[in-house]
């Protein structure tokens, strides 16, 4: 400030003599010596190439163990395509559906008072509290021939489990939170005053939607899409339970990868799985990409 | 209610809350408010926070909804009408710009929203904005965004976008809030000469109540869901109706006495009371110029005699603490530039104003 008066700086003082050698800059109070900083970095890295890198370099080293050719004509077996059609429609049909019911569960929790909204945020969380495996046996128990509604289903010649609606559920089920979990604290943080600003400016409240809400949450909520994505297709357990891998109906990779592997056919199993791979590496990165240039978009809660 | 009123207005009253009640869970945020705002008047709601300003605020605005009680602009019972339909320019606290729109975006948002038929043509739009911000002081700045701006500006920002409907009132929560001491000031009085030449009705919330004394052409003192005072900023400032009002306006020190017999008991000092004041407890408001240091030669009977505690700089003024007993509070005097004690030394003073409530 120019109205206090100059105050002559602290001067850098002449080094005192000291008995001992002491380090140069002192050191802050939250920094850690150079060997525990080194051993810290050289454990964790450590850790991230055995369980990480290895397994992942060790998935395409064996894909292309017996070279590109049979890397690719695993693609051409129709077993094979027909797992990569159906993983794509599963995830065709799951994720737009988690993308409304995710906007619309983070909307009500984030934006109104209700009675039951802290049982609604739980239940929101529910599908990554269960076991997938359990996820699956529900709608067996459900919609299974012996389920409470199979004899219905069966009178009315429909089938869920053991087929793609089934699998579609069990997918819907187990992808559910990434859509709702990244917006609700977003919209939290950012809290009614827009909307209801657009509001007093004489905005419908779905226009208000449009135009003020959903470009708020846009980054976060194709952040949310891409997890989502990435589960739906790699699901396992659930889908597994549900579909009764028939193959060519109702095989999806993740579980064709399960077959051929029993079958011994290493190759094709993991062609099939460096593809899966493969969808984890562009998520990751396409992720990054989301945080690196829009990480204020995505709420504090990102950046953590 | 003497404010100024415009005389050609149609209407005399551009906005009444009649015994208004918001009750949150049970708990009463409104107890039976009612408030007339007189056309082109600009009338400040003061008070401590959770006083029920915000509230009555955002019932007027529509974005509440009372539990009982009716709002009307002019003749129109509002009470029923969507905020969407009530033509309000809210400005907020916090602003609420759309933050991924620019500022031209967010000017003209309320114009784009409009019904095709009762929009303005793109030319218009763009041209209304630019005069907007014209009027706000900020030209040119359509295709910044709102985090390239500062507090001040956005706050403009704000104003201009709540304009551009032509609001039949335009409803202000804690305008200056969020800005520091310079630019509120200039901001202060920028909005009151905006208020005079556009003449918008107008209502304001804020704790400060320098800023709705100097402000305001009336001023409503809020406590506890309920309007104290409300007057003009000198008869809320001079003339407190009300123990609240006298604690809340002015820097008063509250000091508890007791009436007997015709006298004020300050400790082991005693005052005439007021004509027709009932004995008992009751509580003595002393603001640092209802005391005045006793001239040389003037009559010690009418004064009392109290022990400096410390001398202090307040702005322009030097004040001094005097304690009048040692379990009472410490009142404060404004000093005349002669009058220079120290700590320790024992002042005469007298009271020029006493305001005393039943406590």
């Amino acid at each position: 400030m120019s109205d206090a008066p100059a105050r002559p700086r602290a001067e850098p003082q002449p080094a005192r003599p000291r008995a001992v050698t002491r380090p140069a800059r002192p050191r802050a109070v939250t920094e850690e010596t150079t060997l525990t900083r080194r051993l810290l970095i050289a454990t964790a890295i450590g850790f991230l190439a055995l369980f990480v890198m290895l397994p992942l370099a060790a998935v395409f080293v064996e894909a292309l163990r017996r070279g590109l050719d049979h890397y690719l004509a695993t693609f051409s077996d129709p077993d094979t395509q027909a797992a990569i059609r159906l993983t794509l429609l599963v995830a065709a049909i799951s994720v737009p559906l988690n993308m409304v019911f995710g906007v619309a569960a983070a909307w009500a929790i984030a934006k109104f008072e209700f009675v039951g909204k802290s049982l609604l945020t739980t239940l929101v969380d529910l599908p990554f509290s269960v076991s997938p495996v359990v996820s699956g046996l529900v709608f067996v128990l459900l919609f299974g021939a012996h389920g409470l509604l199979g004899p219905w289903l069966e009178a009315h010649d429909l089938q869920i489990v053991f087929a793609v609606p089934g699998i579609v559920l069990a997918t819907v089920f187990v992808t559910f939170p990434f859509v709702a979990r990244e917006l609700i604290p977003l919209m939290q943080e950012q809290g009614t005053s827009e909307e209801e600003a657009a509001l007093t400016l004489g905005a419908s409240g779905f226009r208000t939607f449009l135009t003020v809400t959903l470009p708020n949450v846009k980054w976060a909520l194709l952040y949310g899409v891409l997890l989502c994505n990435a589960r739906a297709m790699g699901e396992f357990g659930a889908v597994s339970v549900v579909s009764g891998h028939v193959r060519g109906l109702t095989n999806t990779m993740p579980l064709h990868v399960e077959i051929l592997y029993n079958e011994y056919d290493f190759v094709g199993a993991f062609a099939v799985a460096s593809l899966l791979a493969g969808l984890a590496l562009v998520t990751l990165v396409a992720k990054s990409v989301l945080e690196w240039r829009f990480g204020d978009a995505l709420g504090q809660s990102r950046l953590h | 209610m003497g404010a100024a009123m415009s005389t050609e207005a149609m209407e005399t009253v551009a906005i009444r809350a009649e015994g208004l009640e918001k009750h949150f869970a049970a708990v009463p945020a409104l107890n039976g408010v009612d408030l007339d705002v007189a056309p082109g008047e600009l009338v400040a709601l003061l008070g401590p926070s959770g006083s029920g300003k915000t509230t009555l605020l955002r019932i007027v605005a529509g974005l509440d909804h009372p539990t009982a009680g009716r709002v009307f602009f002019g003749d129109e019972d509002a009470t029923a009408l969507p905020v969407q339909a009530r033509r309000v320019g809210f400005v907020f606290q916090s602003y609420a710009l759309f933050r991924h729109m620019t500022v031209g975006d967010n000017v003209a948002y309320g114009l784009k929203v409009r019904p095709r038929s009762a929009r303005p043509s793109r030319t218009d739009i763009r041209k209304r904005v630019s005069e907007l911000l014209e009027l706000v002081h900020l030209p040119g700045l359509e295709k910044r965004f709102p985090a390239q701006l500062s507090g001040g500006q956005r706050q403009r920002v704000a104003l201009a976008r709540a304009l551009a409907v032509e609001p039949r009132v335009l409803l202000l929560d804690e305008p200056f809030g969020a800005l520091d001491a310079k630019v509120r000031r200039d901001l202060r009085r920028w909005l009151r000469d905006l208020h005079d030449r556009t003449g918008h009705t107008t209502l304001f919330v804020t704790h400060d109540q320098d800023e709705a004394l100097e402000l305001a052409d009336r001023v409503a003192i809020l406590d506890r869901g309920r309007i104290e005072q409300i007057g003009t900023p000198d008869e809320v400032y001079d003339r407190p109706a009300t123990a609240f009002v006298a604690g809340f306006i002015g820097e008063a020190v509250k000091v508890p006495v007791t009436v007997a017999g015709g006298r004020v008991l300050l400790g082991p000092h005693g005052l005439p009371a007021p004509d027709g004041f009932r004995d008992g407890p009751a509580a003595l408001f002393v603001r640092p110029r209802d005391l005045v240091a006793a001239e040389d030669g003037e009559d010690v009977a009418d004064t009392m005699p109290l022990a400096v505690a410390g001398v202090r700089r307040a702005g322009p003024a030097r004040r001094a603490e005097l304690s009048i007993a040692e379990h009472l509070p410490a009142v404060e005097i404004e000093l005349p530039p002669h009058v220079s004690p120290s700590r320790g030394d024992t002042l005469a003073v007298r009271f020029s104003t006493l305001r005393l409530f039943p406590a």
